[in-house]
């Protein structure tokens, strides 16, 4: 294989196991921005997974080459009122929000793999869906010379709606008032409730983003890799995300370019042994890479990552 | 209400929500409640053997659930006991395979493996924590991946690329023969001895002990103690590798008593996560975590009884788990309704 092949292959790779990370960390920058830890992301990627392929089985006759996208919305909004949970509890009852977060992930495998078995005549795994997330050319794009092929070549559509969403994260978080409000609302909620900001309303907002974001996210990586719901689907991705929005340091666009990386070496230690070089490295470094990168990252050595101020802790109106 | 009724009352109050919503799902989906109840409860207590395999799975939730609360009592959060756990798991089985030794060495030893190696797991988001004040929950689950494909790396290295290890020598099982006799021969070792142990030494660690009230007083206020004279990096990092060498007995109790081998996992076991329910129940005191590790693991063994006896998704337990620790993590709600209920009653 020629280098330029090497690129054209890996890029596309990379950028299909990048994009439920990209939306399910999106997610979660704007819930940590506004003050809530988010540790039930993973949970709330499996009711998107499971939402959506259900749909997909059920609809799959009747919508044909559209039940994929209406799969992801209706994911999405399922995974957003299951989210409620975790704002409820953590911001209206001030529980604490880790274990809440560990509660959601609890209830989100349990509860879908209960109807999965209850759905499926007692099987703990459903077919496979029919109808797929698709690798296409993008036409004209693809024909330019040199970045063609490694960008718009053999591409998931999903990718570049993940980056699209990366940037309008990004925009809304730092370029209209309502993302001041909501950094505000994590930084300094007291100093924002003066100025009149409805604290816990922000929270509420932030915490729903966060599920229909995430329920993209796991209604993405349902469609297109795994293709099926069983308890494995989603195993760890939830944490990547919480991982990238680390090592990208609470903003979408570091986010993304932390995910694209961490897609890039999940695609490695399952297509890498195909490659040179990488084919002489032992996967397991591969599978560590993102974990270990993330350790270091929050550690300072990979430049200061610094979390909100009032990460993790409950409003409560009139305290000092 | 004292706070000591408040942290009996709202677990209790807890359970039976969660037992109710439970039973409300059961209805909901098709099924009779009453039914999936009476093959919860056969599935714990039924006969012998399942009394003793309710018994084996709680040994690992006691350790699992005190290294929680361990860490808890600190400030700390320890989501890491999964990952501690995997790789203790693995060194008591390394101990126990490759060695050959006569028990009285070779058992505690591949214990002290499992320990140590726990403690080095934890060792490192304690470090971390004390000195740059990075926050353990995020270094902790990472950690949790690392040790889950290191292990299985190791693993794979150490059995020439199968997918599972030889067997431990006999000097290093917790098995019991006493026990497989009265239990119909469950799986249920000795290890409950050493979890039983641990609470008690783990109890005198808080409430008697020079060690345990400075680690108290770091979680209480951290600056306070510093104040007053503490070493509080140096508490942190302690409590940090108590925790994980609780969790990697707790690991110890899989490889050396229930399994005897270790095999390559493609996912987490779920114990170290159900330790955090455990200890959220027990409110995180080491005699809550004998209560709140006897209702999940009798809970999550008895389930594996629903699909036959009644019909049911075992997954129904996990639910019901969950909204309790929901119920218990919104104990400000419960207490702020208690009381209003108790200053009414005054009134009159």
């Amino acid at each position: 294989m020629s280098f330029l092949e090497i690129i054209a292959f890996i890029v596309p790779n990379a950028l299909f196991y990048a994009a439920p990370l990209i939306f399910t960390g999106l997610g979660t920058v704007f819930t940590e921005r506004s003050g809530v830890t988010n540790i039930g992301a993973e949970g709330l990627m499996q009711i998107g997974a499971f939402t959506a392929i259900v749909f997909n089985l059920a609809m799959a006759d009747v919508l044909s080459s559209m039940t994929l996208w209406v799969a992801i919305l209706v994911a999405m909004v399922v995974s957003m009122i299951f989210s409620l949970l975790l704002a409820v509890a953590s911001v209206t009852f001030r529980a604490d929000q880790i274990v809440t977060g560990v509660a959601i992930n609890f209830l989100a495998l349990g509860l879908t793999l209960f109807l999965v078995k209850k759905l499926f005549d007692g099987h703990g795994q459903t077919p496979m869906i029919q109808e797929r997330i698709l690798r296409f050319d993008i036409p004209y794009l693809s024909e330019i010379p040199i970045i063609g092929p490694i960008f718009f070549e053999n591409v998931y559509l999903t990718s570049y709606l993940a980056i699209l969403a990366a940037i309008i994260g990004w925009i809304v978080l730092y370029k209209t008032p309502f993302g001041l409000r909501l950094r505000s609302v994590g930084e300094h909620p007291m100093a924002a409730d003066t100025m009149g900001i409805k604290v816990n309303r922000m929270r509420y907002i932030g915490v729903m983003i966060s599920g229909a974001l995430a329920g993209i996210g796991g209604a993405i990586y349902a469609q297109s890799i795994s293709l099926d719901y069983s308890h494995a689907t989603i195993s760890g991705q939830g944490f990547m995300a919480i991982a990238a929005m680390i090592f990208g340091k609470w903003n979408p666009l570091g986010m993304m370019g932390a995910a694209i990386f961490f897609g890039f070496a999940q695609s490695l230690s399952t297509v890498g042994s195909s490659l040179p070089i990488i084919e002489d490295i032992p996967s397991v470094y591969l599978f560590i890479l993102p974990y270990v990168l993330t350790i270091l990252a929050i550690a300072g050595f990979i430049g200061k990552s610094e979390a909100p101020k009032a990460l993790n802790i409950p409003y409560v109106k009139g305290n000092r | 209400m004292s706070n000591r009724m408040t942290n009996i009352v709202v677990p209790v109050l807890a359970v039976i929500l969660g037992l109710i919503v439970g039973a409300i799902i059961m209805a909901i989906s098709g099924y009779n409640p009453v039914v999936g109840y009476q093959a919860l409860w056969e599935g714990i207590l039924g006969d012998s053997y399942n009394i003793g395999e309710s018994v084996r799975t709680i040994t690992p939730y006691l350790l699992a659930g005190l290294a929680v609360a361990f860490a808890f009592r600190t400030g700390l959060f320890n989501i890491g006991v999964e990952g501690q756990l995997i790789v203790g798991w693995f060194a008591a089985v390394w101990i126990g395979v490759v060695f050959d030794l006569p028990m009285i060495v070779h058992l505690p030893l591949a214990l002290l493996a499992a320990a140590i190696a726990g403690a080095i797991w934890a060792f490192v988001p304690g470090v971390l924590k004390a000195y740059l004040g990075v926050n353990e929950v995020v270094v902790t689950i990472m950690m949790n991946y690392v040790a889950l494909h290191v292990t299985n790396a190791l693993i794979k290295n150490m059995s020439d690329g199968s997918d599972s290890t030889e067997r431990i020598h006999e000097s290093a099982s917790l098995k019991s023969s006493f026990f497989e006799q009265i239990t119909d021969i469950s799986r249920m070792h000795n290890g409950i001895f050493i979890a039983l142990l641990a609470v008690f030494v783990i109890w005198f660690i808080l409430q008697k002990t020079t060690l345990g009230y400075e680690l108290k007083a770091v979680g209480f206020n951290r600056h306070a103690s510093e104040y007053a004279g503490m070493n509080v990096k140096k508490n942190i990092v302690v409590s940090m590798v108590i925790s994980g060498a609780l969790a990697g007995l707790a690991g110890a109790m899989e490889g050396l008593g229930t399994f005897g081998y270790v095999a390559v996992k493609s996912g987490f076991t779920g114990i170290g996560f159900d330790g955090i329910a455990v200890s959220v129940l027990g409110a995180n005191s080491p005699l809550g975590v004998v209560f709140g590790a006897t209702l999940f693991g009798s809970l999550k063994y008895g389930a594996g009884n629903m699909p036959s006896a009644a019909g049911i998704p075992e997954e129904l337990v996990s639910v019901i788990i969950a909204i309790i620790i929901f119920f218990v993590a919104s104990g400000y709600i419960f207490k702020l309704l208690l009381e209003k209920f108790s200053k009414k009653k005054e009134v009159k």
